[in-house]
């Protein structure tokens, strides 16, 4: 198609590049953002490290516990809690329906999306481990666990951007898919083994919790951080590793789904 | 419901290229009248039923029929024939015909609600259409892509939303979709952001942002800009400057279409104004001769036998020189107005056509 003296449209990863800059900058330069995402689960961790420091036996504490369901929440604020909101203001406030009337490749939002969740991904997991191990005494993963700490992270990761992607078309504006997000993240946390133990948990809430991605995500790291000997403390009696990469995959292909049949680049009532 | 209904026997009928070909119990072009306009069919009683909405759009559709109208010229700028929109019931957009030459600032001059975001909108693809035909720069715009998109500049009436970002790195992030930028330190000169470069979108006043918006919209080196309602909200000293911002960009040959309900506005910038109310177009011209206003007849008013009289002419002079020979010294309260271009704006979109 192109012709000779045709300028050609400028080439993908230049603009891949550019998008990427500018969801860092956006991310990291706005306060609440910030404090919400990266800082609310580091003082989590020193609260609850400083408080819940209670032994469950095989010389294991609630710290160690709580370590593998705070990177999960964290994960899921970096993710789904980050994506639903910044895309519903986005989309609110007129700078998608910009985006959309320029000749930038609509992919490239996305990569810059993706870049953005991973880098702050990256960051809340440093701090917290780094926190982790030197105030609270946890042992770094052994190296295989290292593997399920990066699959773990990167499928429940992939799942809860798409879903997080898919969630902001329901709301009408960055406010309301905060207020409606926030709630609902909260619940999922203390139903799915982030403050508390997952098998202290009434069965019924165990079964809700399964449902969702942040459940497995959190088991799937404790895994990780727990010694293998607490497996047999979970419902299951074992980490159920296969059974975690199955659900996130799954999420993964219904939040891709829903994303494809329910992005809108507009307001819904300005077309 | 003013909706009218056909019957549609077979599906035998459907032709290729018809929406709905393929779907049984649905239309086809030789059956509606308009093809595209026609949005809802059901089933009843095993009898294929169209529902035909278009029976709303009764402007678009004698539009359409006219057998001596011209096609769409690909060669313009813009170029609309019959175009209509509906929102459900309420017709936005209703049978418009508009030309807009390369090189030429046309603005669309018009009251709030009078269908000026939507028809800009269709031509920027970011609206869909029922009936009638657009091409921008030569191309459907509901079918257009991202060359395409290169080649125009956008100033939405609602401009972008805040950001963490500079002036300056917004612009150049913008710059960056686009094959042939401008410099986007020159493109801060021009808008006149360049002391505000290094201050973050979200802290810009309100003028400043639409300045930024406009930035935004020219950094790609648009052959076409479109700006819907740029100044609207703004104090009148910060209107004079940025007419001054649109005549310097008419300086390097951007063909625009500007959006005002301003009428001082469209006649201090544009070379050709469109006047729409109710999703018609009522009149096309120079804002010169807008409403035939340099042909109008004059008012000639005077005070006689203690009444105030007056007559409208188009030869003032001669009936000035008349009353002058039958009053001995000064006509009393003589007085010659020319309707204004106000008053000829206000009788054009007060009159339903
Ligand atoms: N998305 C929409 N849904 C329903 N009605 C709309 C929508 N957009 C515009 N309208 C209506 O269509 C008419 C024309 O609107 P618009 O094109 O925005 O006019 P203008 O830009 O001239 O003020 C108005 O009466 C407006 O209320
Ligand atoms: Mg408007």
């Amino acid at each position: 198609m192109t012709t000779t003296d045709e300028v050609s449209l400028p080439s993908l990863p230049s603009v891949y590049r550019s998008r990427a800059g500018v969801e860092l900058k956006e991310f990291f330069r706005q306060r609440e953002a910030v404090v919400f995402t990266l800082m609310l689960p580091v003082l989590l961790l020193v609260v609850f490290g400083a408080v819940l420091n209670f032994d469950l036996g095989d010389g294991v504490t609630f710290t160690q516990y709580f370590m593998a369901g705070i990177i999960a929440a964290g994960i899921l604020g970096a993710s789904l809690q980050n994506m639903a909101i910044s895309i519903a203001t986005e989309r609110s406030d007129g700078t998608l329906k910009g985006l959309a009337g320029t000749p930038m490749p609509r992919s490239a939002y996305f990569v810059g999306k993706v870049v953005q969740v991973l880098a702050v991904t990256a960051a809340i997991i440093a701090i917290l481990v780094l926190i982790g191990v030197v105030f609270y005494g946890i042992d770094l993963p052994p190296g295989a666990d290292w593997l399920t700490f990066a699959w773990v992270t990167v499928l429940g990761s992939a799942s809860c951007t798409l879903l997080g992607i898919a969630v902001s078309s329901l709301a009408r504006n960055g406010r309301s898919a905060s207020a409606t997000v926030t709630p609902f993240a909260l619940l999922l946390q203390f139903i799915s083994g982030v403050f508390f133990q997952f098998s202290e948990i009434p069965s019924w809430m165990q079964t809700v919790a399964a449902l969702f991605p942040l459940k497995w995500m959190a088991q799937g790291l404790r895994s990780v951080f727990l010694p293998d000997s607490l497996a047999a403390s979970e419902p299951a009696g074992s980490w159920e590793l296969g059974r975690v990469a199955l659900v996130l995959i799954v999420w993964c292909l219904i939040g891709l789904l829903l994303c494809v049949r329910t992005f809108r680049w507009q307001d819904r009532d300005s077309r | 419901m003013r909706a009218a209904t056909l019957l549609v026997p077979t599906t035998e009928e459907l032709e290729p290229g018809c929406p709905s070909a393929g779907r049984p119990g649905q239309f086809s072009r030789k059956i509606c009248p308009v093809p595209v306009a026609c949005s809802c069919a059901q089933r009843e009683g095993g009898d294929c039923v169209l529902v035909q909405k278009d029976s709303l759009l009764p402007r678009a559709r004698k539009l359409a029929a006219d057998p001596g109208r011209q096609p769409p010229d690909a060669d313009a700028a813009i170029s609309i024939r019959g175009l209509a929109k509906r929102y459900g019931d309420f017709v936005a957009v209703d049978g418009l015909d508009l030309d807009i030459r390369r090189g030429e600032i046309f603005a669309l001059l018009g009251p709030n609600g009078a269908g000026k975001t939507t028809t800009v909108e269709i031509c920027e693809g970011y609206r869909s259409r029922d009936a009638g035909e657009v091409l921008v720069l030569g191309e459907d715009p509901a079918a257009a892509g991202r060359r395409w998109k290169a080649q125009l500049g956008i100033v939405l009436q609602s401009g972008a939303g805040e950001s963490q970002l500079t002036v300056r790195e917004l612009v150049r992030a913008q710059a960056s979709y686009y094959p042939a930028p401008r410099d986007p330190d020159e493109v801060l000169e021009l808008v006149g952001l360049t002391e505000k470069a290094g201050v973050r979108g979200k802290s810009l006043s309100g003028g400043q942002r639409r300045r930024l918006d406009v930035a935004l919209g020219i950094v790609g080196r648009p052959t076409l800009l479109f700006l819907d309602e740029p100044t609207t909200g703004f104090d009148p000293e910060a209107r004079r400057q940025f007419w001054s911002l649109i005549r310097s960009l008419r300086e390097l040959g951007t063909t625009m279409l500007l959006t005002t309900h301003y009428l001082d506005e469209a006649e201090a910038l544009a070379d050709r104004v469109g006047v729409i109310t109710r999703g018609r177009l009522v009149e096309v011209a120079v804002p010169s001769s807008l409403g035939g206003r340099e042909t109008a007849p004059a008012v000639v008013s005077w005070t006689e036998d203690g009444a105030r009289r007056s007559e409208a002419t188009a030869a003032p002079t001669a009936l000035v020189r008349d009353l002058a020979g039958r009053f001995p010294g000064e006509v009393p309260d003589l007085a010659v107005t020319r309707p204004t271009l106000e008053d000829v704006y206000l009788r054009m979109i007060g009159e339903p056509s």
